[in-house]
C-alpha cells in the first residue's frame, strides 16, 4: 500500500508525527522498560513537541492553501470543524478512562490502597465529571494532548489570517502571548483543582512556530539554520542536555552539576513548554533535518513507510494508542510484568497502529478510486493533509 | 589513616548482619533506601536519649481494621527504632488524615509542632494531590512552606512519596508530584524516603505480589512492616552521617545541640 503523496508534500513530516505517535504510546505504558528507547530520556523536550510543532505546520500548510483558494471563512469553518472531531475523539478516550476505572472499581479491592482508590470518587457523582469532562475541565491521567490540540486548534483560524499577512508580525504575536502567559502565570483552570498540563497559551508558542516554518518561515531561516555554527552550537546544547538528563537518572550524578546552574535551570517546566525545552527542540531538528533532507531516497523506502502512515492518520493512531497503552497496561498487570511482557506489549502495540493506519490508508485510496477523487475537498484528508 | 580504615571496615562487617536481620525479607535494591543527608536534630536526640518522630501522612500510612494501627508503618517504625536504639525512649505519634492535600497538611503541622516538638517529622504526602490534579508549583510551595515551618522548630525531616500501585497506575498521573518532591529533597537537602521506588522494585523482584486482588490484610501488613524497618534504616543512618559531621567538626563530638534540648 503505497501512501498517496500529493505534490509539495513533505514525507519526513509524517515520518517524524509517525515515530512521535510510537514514542507517546510507548511513554503511557506504566512501568515499561522500553520507553527507556524513548527521547524524553535522553534530552529536555519529548514526543510532545515534536506532535506539536508537526501539527502545527501541516495545519497552516493545509488550511492557508485553503485559505488563499476558498477564503477565510470556508479555511475557518474547516478548521473548526476539524476541531469537532478532536473534540469527539477525546470523548471516546474519557470513556475508555472511565470504563477502566469503573472495572478496577468492582474488581479491586485490596485494603493496602485505600487511599488510591479515592480516584473512583469520580464514579460517584458522574454528573459533575461527565459535566467537566465536556467542558475540557477534567483530566483523565495521559489523556492531556488532545484538549491542547482542540484549544490550538480553535484558536488558529485568526492566527492563521495573520501569518498570511505577515510572517513577522504572527510569530511576534505569538511569542508575545507566550511571554505574557508566563509572565502573569495565565493558564487554563481544571477539574477538581489546578490547571491543565499542558498550559494552550504557552505551547502555541510552538505550534504558530510550525506554522510560521510551513509558510515561509523556514525558508527565510534556512542558510541561518544550516550554517556551521548554528550546527554547533545545537551539537554542544543537546550534549549538555543529554549530561544533565543523565544526573536525572544516575544516582548521585546530581551532585556535580553546580548549584547556580541548578538554581538558574530548575525546574524544566513542561506545562508551560520551558525555553529550554523549546531549545532543545528546535536543536534536535536543526540537526536533523541536516542529514535527513526532503529528498532523502529512505523516505520512498518500505522500512519508512509504516512510520509514514502512521503519521498520516494523526488523530486516529493516536486515540488508538492512548486506548492501546491502557490495554497494554491492563494485560500487564492481569498476567505478567515481567520485561518479556512489557517487550511484547510494546511490539504488538506499534503493530496494530501500524496495521490500522493501513487499513485507513486501504479504504481512503478505495473511496477515492470508486468516487473519484472531486468527492473530498482538495488535499482535504489526503496523506498528510490531517492537520 | 590505615587503622582508621579497617575500624570503619570492621564496624561495617560487624554491623551489616544486625541490620540485615531487622530487614528480614524486606530486601531492596542497594541504593534506594539511602542517607545522602544528615539528621542532626534526631542524633542529638539520640545523643540524649530521648526521640520523639511524628509522622504526618494521608490514608496510605495507616491500615484498616482494628488491628490497623498496630500494624501500619509508624508503629512498626517505632518498634524498629526501639530494636536499633537500645536505652533511647523512642516515640512515634501518628497524624493521618484521608483526603489531605500537602497545602492542608502543612495548616495542621504548625498546631502539631507547637504542641509535639517532635525532633524528626516523615511527612507522607503526594498521593492526593495527584488524585486531585493540584498544581504542581502549588504542590512544591507547600512542601516548601512546611519544609520552613520543620527549619524554624528545629526539627528533621524525611519526605515520603507515595506508594506504587500497580492497578491505578494508568488512571493517577503521579509523576510530576513525585518528581517535584525529589526534587525539593534534594534543593533543601531533605532526606526522601522514596516509598514509590522501592514498592516498584519489590513488585518487579517479586517480593510482594501488589497487583493481587485481595481482601485480606496480611500483604498489606508486611509491606507496612518493611516501610516501617527500613525507614528506620534511613533515620539511623542519617543520624549517624550528622555524628560523623559533627566529629569531624571538632571538640562538641559529645553532646552535639546540648544547648537546643
Amino acid at each position: 500500500m503505497p501512501p498517496v503523496t500529493p505534490s509539495g508534500r513533505d514525507l519526513r513530516l509524517d515520518l517524524f508525527r509517525g515515530l512521535a505517535l510510537w514514542l507517546i504510546f510507548l511513554d503511557h505504558i506504566p512501568s515499561n522498560m522500553v520507553s527507556w528507547i524513548t527521547i524524553r530520556n535522553y534530552g529536555f523536550s519529548d514526543a510532545t513537541e515534536i506532535f506539536v510543532f508537526i501539527s502545527g505546520y501541516t495545519a497552516a500548510f493545509v488550511y492557508g492553501r485553503e485559505m488563499d483558494n476558498r477564503g477565510v471563512v470556508v479555511a475557518s469553518a474547516r478548521i473548526l470543524k476539524r476541531v469537532w472531531q478532536i473534540y469527539v475523539a477525546h470523548i471516546f478516550l474519557f470513556v475508555v478512562y472511565m470504563a477502566e476505572i469503573a472495572y478496577v472499581a468492582s474488581s479491586f479491592d485490596n485494603p493496602l490502597y485505600s487511599e488510591e482508590m479515592g480516584i473512583l470518587n469520580f464514579l460517584k457523582q458522574p454528573d459533575v465529571t461527565m459535566i467537566q469532562a465536556m467542558l475540557l475541565k477534567f483530566k483523565p491521567a495521559n489523556m492531556d494532548v488532545l484538549p491542547l490540540y482542540i484549544v490550538l486548534l480553535g484558536g488558529f483560524p485568526p492566527m492563521l489570517w495573520l501569518l498570511k499577512r505577515s510572517l513577522t508580525l504572527g510569530l511576534a504575536a505569538s511569542a508575545a502571548l507566550y511571554v505574557a502567559a508566563l509572565r502573569f502565570d495565565w493558564a487554563f483552570p481544571a477539574y477538581p483543582s489546578g490547571t491543565w498540563f499542558f498550559n494552550p497559551l504557552a505551547w502555541q508558542l510552538l505550534f504558530v512556530f510550525g506554522a510560521w516554518c510551513a509558510l515561509g518561515g523556514a525558508e527565510r531561516i534556512a542558510p541561518f539554520a544550516r550554517s556551521r555554527p548554528v550546527f554547533w552550537l545545537s551539537v554542544a546544547y543537546l550534549t549538555f542536555a543529554f549530561v544533565i538528563t543523565m544526573t536525572w537518572y544516575v544516582p548521585h550524578m546530581a551532585n556535580y552539576v553546580p548549584h547556580w546552574l541548578t538554581d538558574w535551570m530548575y525546574p524544566i517546566d513542561k506545562s508551560n513548554l520551558d525555553v529550554l525545552r523549546f531549545a532543545h527542540f528546535v536543536a534536535l531538528a536543526t540537526i536533523t533535518l541536516r542529514y535527513v533532507p526532503r529528498n532523502w531516497p529512505a523516505l520512498a523506502s518500505p522500512v519508512m513507510r509504516p512510520a509514514i502512515i502512521c503519521g498520516q492518520h494523526s488523530l486516529e493512531i493516536f486515540c488508538l494508542g492512548v486506548f492501546l497503552a491502557f490495554a497494554g497496561h491492563f494485560a500487564m498487570v492481569e498476567l505478567s510484568d515481567g520485561i518479556g511482557m512489557q517487550i511484547l506489549v510494546s511490539a504488538l502495540g506499534i503493530i496494530s497502529m501500524v496495521a490500522v493506519a493501513w487499513l485507513i490508508t486501504w479504504y481512503k485510496n478505495v473511496e477515492t478510486k470508486r468516487h473519484g477523487p472531486r468527492q473530498t475537498p482538495p488535499n482535504a484528508d489526503l496523506a498528510g493533509g490531517e492537520a | 589513616m590505615k587503622v582508621l580504615m579497617a575500624a570503619v571496615i570492621l564496624t561495617a562487617t560487624l554491623a551489616t548482619p544486625c541490620l540485615a536481620a531487622d530487614e528480614g525479607a524486606c530486601f531492596v535494591a542497594g541504593n534506594l533506601v539511602q542517607a545522602d543527608f544528615a539528621l542532626p536534630h534526631v542524633a542529638a536526640a539520640i545523643a540524649a536519649k530521648r526521640l520523639n518522630v511524628t509522622v504526618m501522612g494521608s490514608a496510605s500510612s495507616s491500615l484498616p481494621g482494628a488491628n490497623g494501627a498496630a500494624n501500619a508503618y509508624p508503629a512498626r517504625l517505632e518498634a524498629s527504632l526501639m530494636r536499633r536504639l537500645p536505652g533511647v525512649a523512642v516515640k512515634v505519634i501518628a497524624h493521618t488524615k484521608s483526603r489531605e492535600t500537602a497545602a492542608e497538611m502543612v495548616k495542621a503541622l504548625h498546631q502539631v509542632l507547637a504542641d509535639e516538638k517532635p525532633d524528626l517529622v516523615v511527612w507522607q504526602t503526594g498521593t492526593v494531590d495527584a488524585m486531585l490534579g493540584v498544581d504542581p508549583d502549588q504542590f512544591q510551595a507547600a512542601l516548601a512552606e512546611g519544609l520552613d515551618a520543620l527549619r524554624d522548630n528545629k526539627s528533621d525531616a524525611v519526605f515520603m512519596n507515595m506508594q506504587y500501585s500497580p492497578r491505578t497506575d494508568s488512571m493517577i498521573a503521579m509523576g510530576a508530584y513525585v518528581e517535584a518532591m525529589r526534587f525539593i529533597a534534594l534543593q533543601r537537602e531533605i532526606l526522601l524516603f522514596d516509598r514509590f521506588a522501592v514498592m516498584n522494585d519489590w513488585n518487579e523482584m517479586g517480593v510482594f505480589d501488589l497487583s493481587a486482588t485481595t481482601k485480606k490484610i496480611d500483604v498489606a501488613e508486611r509491606v507496612h512492616d518493611c516501610i516501617g524497618r527500613l525507614l528506620s534504616r534511613l533515620i539511623v543512618d542519617g543520624a549517624k552521617l550528622a555524628q560523623a559531621s559533627n566529629m569531624g567538626a571538632g571538640p562538641t563530638m559529645d553532646t552535639p545541640h546540648k544547648d537546643t534540648r
